[in-house]
């Protein structure tokens, strides 16, 4: 995992360092520093409970994403080393999940819609996406990392992931509109009437990937089961043959590398999915 | 706050101190990842990288129940996973989770100890982390707890201003307060950094980051890099086939 | 007769939302010169040393050691003139005091080695060099105020701007700072409201009033021609 964190988190800092000079650092440090800070900030929910900001969302929108996602991912290394929260073992898969995957997540239904009518509704949906794909991904980690999740606690799992997401869009709905009265220009303004069909196409591709990487995770042998169906690992065992003939066997027959197969590709393509988004949003910037 | 207790020790003089920072960074990576692949006897390689750890806490003149204990703030997340796996009927899996996770954070927190985080930054800089990265790092750490603390003024001076009588009404009001002053507290922080931009400026700031400190990779770093690194792939090694 | 530092002709300037800060401002500081600016809230003198190193740019001209303030002469000016800003922390960015100090020099192309020694003179200059690897979150704020003095002094500037500096002082971090600023040869820009502070450490002021300079003159003469002087000895408690 801290093998994809790295690439990952390497491109989107060289995006940083290309989109803009060395001059926002001191922005992004400091942007970084509120980001922890707010999280000290209460919001009630209801009876004695209370919620905070997350932030990615928030930073997508006021900085951008590239500048968001390093920023997340200084966040999450000064709280692995300094504040030993979160574990250093995990950085790497929470630098995708959250600085990587959730500020993605977050900035796209901004990015297609925040510009027009439906802009407060893209913020809050910005919101729930990011806190629910970082989440969504961590706990397709956690089974692909072998820790096996009766369907009880998993659809518990989920369902109090889907409860803390929706906060998340509500508390960053609230601050940014907050923020617009206090100063306009501190929120993006995304360009309107992107075409709607695009818009919800690679929205349901994006939740149809990280659905997939759970499913995955927790089903492997379906995905076994539907490569042979399709004859796809068939051939994959043709190309292997080939050069290893005396590797293939023992390759393809092991258990739990099937396992981490499905579970890979499923995160492959998020990964992909994440890369091609973010090099669109470059293309459309330098155009 | 925790932070200046770790500050505090960071700044110690021991021989540990001393060491070029990626004399400790790369033996802990290499600690980390065979902490991270251990699957057979785990329990006895556990008890043998604790063993190191704390003697090198030791050595470097760090209290080691204030370091134990402080590595242990790493556990209320991992005890989540623990009683997941152990409701799932996989005890074990869940005890090593909880016990990687902790002796991973004890590993850090050796580092760190000894590093005071300039210097640190600067080692992981010359590991070829990217500069931007570790200099937004770098800020981000300078102006925390000033930050943290303009959000506890406001938190105070929120409840100051008294709690209202009726709670219910009161749930929605209190959130869109909260909201407010996250956006209070966004704007002066944007505020800073401009202010922090207009005297890098004022002090000739020309655009380009300059690299943070002068380091010099010894023998004696080399020399401590090398076995500090193999002493724990060593000890897996020989206790797995032991076992 | 001393040569002119600062010569600044018929500055204006707006802000982007249109409001005037600076109506035709001329200004002159001799070398090794102390003046302080004074004014109600608003009147331009902040905006006014912001033009000083070009971090404002108006119209008009402004000449700083000879040189005059565009683009191609900022990285010269702004080595011969420092701008002390109100907020220390905002100005002390750097993790450790000495590495803040150095900042300036090595910005400059300074060698390593040559930037930390200027820096450690500067911090002797005002006392903190005991202080320099600590965390300047952990100072109090005339310890900031030092700190933020000699990371300008590390570049031997010949002009010393201060914004408001003892805002955040007590009384004896006052005294404390006008006498280390009055040992200092370089000329001086003062803008403050401290008229006791004023007095002690400069001889002339200058006052701003609706983006322009209305008075000229020695401190104690501004001073009562404006009635600014409530917090002076000669103000006369209220009945």
């Amino acid at each position: 995992m801290d093998v994809a964190a790295v690439p990952a988190v390497g491109y989107m800092v060289r995006r940083a360092q290309r989109g803009f000079d060395d001059a926002k650092v001191p922005l992004l440090g400091v942007m970084g520093a509120f980001v922890f800070a707010a999280q000290m900030i209460n919001f009630p929910v209801g009876i004695g409970t209370t919620a905070h900001l997350l932030g990615g969302a928030l930073l997508a929108y006021t900085l951008g994403p590239a500048a968001a996602s390093v920023t997340m991912a200084s966040i999450l290394a000064i709280q692995a080393l300094v504040f030993q929260d979160g574990g250093i073992l995990a950085l790497g898969p929470n630098m995708i999940n959250m600085a990587v995957a959730g500020v993605l997540a977050g900035y796209l239904p901004f990015y297609l819609w925040g510009g027009g009518r439906w802009r407060r509704a893209s913020i809050f949906a910005g919101g729930v996406l990011s806190a629910l794909v970082s989440a969504v991904l961590a706990l397709a980690e956690l089974l692909i990392s072998g820790v096996r999740m009766p369907l009880s606690i998993l659809a518990v799992s989920l369902s109090l992931f889907l409860v803390a997401a929706v906060l998340e869009g509500a508390i960053t709905v609230a601050v940014i509109g907050a923020l617009e009265k206090i100063q306009p220009n501190f929120v993006r303004q995304p360009r309107q009437g992107r075409p709607f069909a695009l818009g919800a196409a690679a929205l349901a591709g994006l939740l149809l990937a990280a659905v997939g990487v759970l499913v995955a995770a927790a089903a492997p042998d379906g995905i076994q089961k539907l490569g042979i169906q399709t004859g796809i690992a068939s051939r994959a065992q043709a190309l292997f043959s080939t050069p290893f003939t005396g590797y293939q066997a023992a390759f393809l027959a092991a258990g739990w590398q099937r396992k981490t197969l499905g579970g890979l590709a499923g995160l492959a393509l998020v990964y992909g999915a994440c890369l091609l988004f973010g090099r669109a949003v470059a293309r459309k910037r330098s155009a | 706050m925790h932070h200046i207790v770790l500050e505090r020790w960071s700044r110690g003089a021991s021989a540990l101190h001393r060491l070029d920072p990626r004399a400790k960074i790369v033996p802990l990576l290499a600690l980390l990842a065979a902490l991270a692949t251990a699957r057979h006897a785990l329990p006895e390689f556990s008890a043998a990288v604790f063993a190191m750890l704390c003697a090198a806490l030791v050595a470097a003149r760090i209290p080691l129940f204030a370091a134990l204990a402080r590595a242990a703030l790493v556990l209320p997340f991992a005890v989540v996973f623990a009683a997941v796996c152990w409701l799932s009927g996989d005890p074990a899996r869940g005890l090593a989770l909880a016990l990687k996770s902790y002796l991973s954070a004890l590993a850090v927190l050796t580092v760190v100890a000894t590093t005071p985080l300039p210097v640190l930054l600067r080692g992981l800089e010359l590991l070829r982390v990217p500069l931007f990265l570790l200099t937004v790092a770098q800020f981000l750490y300078r102006y925390l707890f000033v930050i943290s603390e303009e959000a506890q003024h406001m938190r105070k001076a929120a409840a100051a201003r008294g709690t209202p009588a009726r709670p219910l009404e009161s749930a929605g009001a209190r959130f869109r307060a909260a909201a407010g002053a996250l956006a209070v507290l966004f704007a002066r922080s944007y505020g800073r950094a401009q202010d922090v931009h207009r005297a890098m400026l004022a002090r000739g700031f020309t655009g380009r980051l300059h690299p943070l400190f002068d380091l010099r990779f010894r023998p004696a770093d080399a020399a401590f890099a090398a076995l500090a690194s193999l002493a724990p792939v060593a000890a897996r090694l020989a206790i797995e086939r032991i076992r | 007769m001393k040569r002119p530092v600062i010569e600044a002709r018929d500055l204006r300037f707006r802000y982007a939302d249109g409001a005037p800060a600076l109506n035709g401002v001329n200004f002159r500081l001799d070398e090794g010169e102390c003046v302080a600016l004074l004014g109600p809230n608003g009147s331009g003198k902040t905006t006014f040393v912001l033009h000083l190193n070009g971090l404002l740019e108006g119209q008009g001209s402004i000449e700083v050691c000879g040189l005059s303030v565009e683009r191609r002469n900022l990285p010269a000016i702004r080595r011969k003139i420092g701008l002390v800003f109100q907020d220390s922390e905002s100005q002390l960015f750097m993790p450790t005091v000495l590495e803040d100090a150095a900042f300036g020099p090595i910005n400059r192309g300074m060698s390593r080695p040559e930037a930390l020694e200027r820096a450690m003179a500067a911090l002797k200059t005002v006392g903190m060099e005991g202080s320099a690897a600590r965390a300047p979150y952990h100072l109090s704020a005339g310890e900031q105020k030092k700190v933020a003095i000699a990371g300008i002094l590390a570049t031997d500037p010949e002009i010393l701007a201060l914004d408001e500096p003892t805002t955040f002082l007590d009384p004896p971090g006052q005294r404390a700072l006008a006498e280390l600023l009055g040992a200092l040869p370089q000329a001086k820009i003062v803008v403050t409201h401290n008229i006791p502070f004023a007095l002690a450490l400069c001889r002339r002021a200058v006052f701003f009033e609706g983006g322009v300079i209305v008075a000229d003159g020695p401190v104690d003469e501004v001073v009562s021609r404006f009635g600014w002087e409530f917090a002076t000895a000669a103000a006369r408690p209220r009945r």
